[in-house]
């Protein structure tokens, strides 16, 4: 099988649905690149190089270079979205839907409740979200529970390039609004991925690691860290389970609660301000249906209630690390 | 192009039809059968009648929190529009909308839109949508004075140029977004000079004059539908009541509210078409009397319709917890 960054597999999903469907478009800043300018157009393929060669296979009727115009990019996927294309709009940053919300939450996610049933809005909104690259206050957030708590979006953040595909192919083939945010620490990040197109239902944990001494949930960017906290942990004896639930919505509570049950303890790595974060969502999940199965306080590993800072030595504080997510475990025990 | 007899009937129905429902939603909000809010559309009939028209239903439009009007003249039926603004089983969007929410998607209407600004973004990807396939339709964003003065319309319509999209930009202007008048809040000396600015063409066109709105509009699809981009109107307009159902309206002066009555846009195409000969007063009147009884037979059935199914509380989620 071939190993494929992160970046690619997401690109490759693009180019196998666009060439499957021609509803399928792409609209955003810069997803092209270099329209209207005097050279190569076409040449960009968004920020982070995610979308490259779209354009030259498919043309500016399908990959659209837009205006910096958030509020208008949102807003017209999810007008073509609701009358017949399956639009991917690309919101270059994640922290950018302070300038676009209410045509996410007001408008696509409500189309379908608000009208009855009878509007269908297969839009998926591609962002991406995450500190470590030192980018500063308002290119760093990771806002996956403001976007979680909207009923009427789905939310999936992939861990790696595998998951990365199935669930892009899936959030396009999907007839509801998918808010798809990709991690930026994780683009280079290199994984087996089948060359057909295949799709990961949401809604469904992947279990990356099997052990009944604890249960490790982490989201996005934090799975890869999990991992490796798991590693170190393994050295000392302890086992345990690592669960991703790769969307935050649907969540797959029963995974969750299945497993502790059989370890009956649990900490949530989340890359996010501790109030209102999915730590908190899942610890209140873990102590609303299984107070009984716990044996010790849920560990919860949050970023602290700041802005992300700039200073290298101070951002890398800011994410969990694997050291507190060991220590988290250690907790427990 | 001239209008025939059965044009103009069916203009003056539309217009009648928007005018009666308007007058029952009033009356049936004094009697408490409509929860929540009520923006009407009286005397701002022959703006939505006009502008739409010359649509059809594969012609989309996107609307405003003032969206009865709009509805009726996109071909909504009024008994479903009564059980929905009622929260009614049966009502549009099963009750789960209410007045601000009204949508259509087999008659084009993609919604009524209760945040200022909301659709004209939408209406953006409609034409898009319109453009990609090639149909020769066209999307209509509604937006108001008070929306023209918003970012997502100034957005929208930046980006309806770039991507050449057939696309028309009513702004209703009737003078206030809510209590502050349009005069105050539009800081460009016309809201007509601000879309052209935008670099697509926009006329100003009386509001209350059906012929002068649909002659405009026609111009407008002709543009749009050649492939030449987005266009715009501003239509003048007067509301009757104010920003809702029971807004006292203190900041307009009695002469104001007189003068709107007097330049009541229905009034003008009756004589309009009286004087020219081309309707009897007798068909038109005839008309009204159709139209009432359809509207007093839909608002009483709606009175009686059963509340929705509890049941339906947490259908078209798609993720429940």
């Amino acid at each position: 099988m071939a190993v494929i960054s992160y970046r690619k597999a997401i690109n490759q999903a693009l180019e196998q649905e666009m060439a499957r469907d021609e509803s399928v478009i792409l609209m955003g800043i810069d997803v092209g690149g270099g329209t209207g300018g005097s050279g190569d157009v076409g040449s960009v393929g968004g920020v982070m190089g995610v979308t490259k060669g779209l354009y030259p296979k498919f043309g500016p009727d399908r990959v659209i270079d837009t205006p910096i115009s958030e509020s208008a990019i949102i807003g017209a996927a999810a007008g073509a979205a609701v009358t017949g294309m399956r639009p991917v709009a690309e919101l270059m940053f994640v922290d950018f839907i302070g300038v676009c919300l209410d045509q996410i939450y007001n408008q696509a996610a409500k189309f379908r409740y608000m009208f009855g049933g009878k509007a269908r809005t297969p839009l998926v909104i591609r962002t991406m979200g995450g500190a470590g690259m030192r980018a500063g206050a308002q290119h760093s957030q990771n806002l996956h529970p403001i976007l979680t708590m909207i009923p009427g979006l789905k939310v999936v953040m992939p861990s790696n390039p595998y998951d990365a595909k199935g669930l892009l192919i899936k959030a396009i083939r999907d007839d509801d609004p998918v808010v798809f945010l990709e991690s930026k620490a994780l683009y280079d990040m290199k994984g087996e991925v089948p060359e057909e197109a295949y799709e990961i239902p949401f809604g469904e944990a992947n279990i990356l690691r099997d052990g009944r001494d604890a249960t490790i949930v982490a989201f996005g960017a934090m799975v890869p860290r999990a991992m490796q906290a798991a590693d170190r942990l393994a050295k000392d004896g302890v086992k345990v389970t690592v669960l991703d639930p790769r969307t935050t919505s649907p969540l797959d509570e029963e995974a969750i609660l299945d497993s502790l049950d059989e370890t009956g303890r649990l900490i949530v790595v989340d890359e996010s301000p501790p109030r209102c974060s999915l730590a908190a969502d899942v610890a209140a999940l873990a102590v609303s249906q299984a107070f009984d199965a716990l044996k010790a306080p849920v560990g919860m590993v949050t970023c602290p209630h700041t802005p992300v800072p700039f200073a290298p030595n101070l951002e890398d504080a800011y994410i969990p690390s694997v050291e507190r997510i060991v220590e988290a475990v250690k907790n427990t025990l | 192009m001239q209008l025939n007899r059965d044009d103009l009937k069916r203009a003056y129905r539309t217009m009648m039809t928007i005018r009666a429902f308007e007058e029952r939603v009033e009356k049936e909000f004094a009697d408490g059968t409509i929860p929540g809010f009520a923006h009407v559309y009286l005397g701002q009939e022959a703006s939505g009648t006009g502008i739409c028209f010359d649509l059809t239903d594969e012609d989309q439009i996107g609307s405003t929190h003032r969206g009865h009007g709009h509805c009726i003249a996109k071909g909504c039926e009024v008994e479903g529009m009564f059980l929905e603004i009622m929260g009614k089983q049966g009502g549009i969007c099963g009750g789960k909308g209410g007045s601000m929410h009204i949508a259509d998607m087999d008659k084009g209407m993609l919604g009524a839109n209760a945040i200022v600004g909301g659709s004209p973004p939408i209406a953006v990807g409609a034409a898009l949508t319109q453009k990609l396939r090639r149909t020769g339709r066209v999307a209509v964003a509604f937006s108001g004075d008070g929306a023209s003065n918003q970012g997502t319309t100034l957005e929208a319509m930046n980006m309806a140029v770039v991507l050449q999209v057939p696309m028309i930009f009513v702004f209703e202007n009737n003078g206030y977004g809510e209590f502050t008048s349009a005069e105050y809040s539009v800081g460009a000396p016309s809201l007509t000079d601000r879309a052209a600015a935008f670099g697509m063409p926009a006329q100003s066109v009386d509001g209350g004059d059906f012929f002068a709105v649909q002659a405009a509009m026609r111009e407008a699809l002709e543009h749009a539908r050649a492939g030449k981009g987005p266009y715009a109107l501003e239509t003048h307009c007067a509301r009757f009541l104010g920003h809702f159902v029971g807004d006292p309206q203190k900041y307009r002066g009695p002469d104001e509210l007189a003068a709107a009555r007097a330049n009541d846009p229905i009034l003008r195409f009756r004589s309009k078409v009286a004087d020219a000969a081309l309707l009897e007063t007798a068909e038109l009147d005839e008309i009204d009397a159709e139209v009432r009884a359809r509207i007093d037979a839909a608002a009483a059935a709606a009175r009686e319709a059963p509340l929705p199914a509890l049941a339906t509380l947490e259908a078209d989620v798609y993720v429940k917890y």
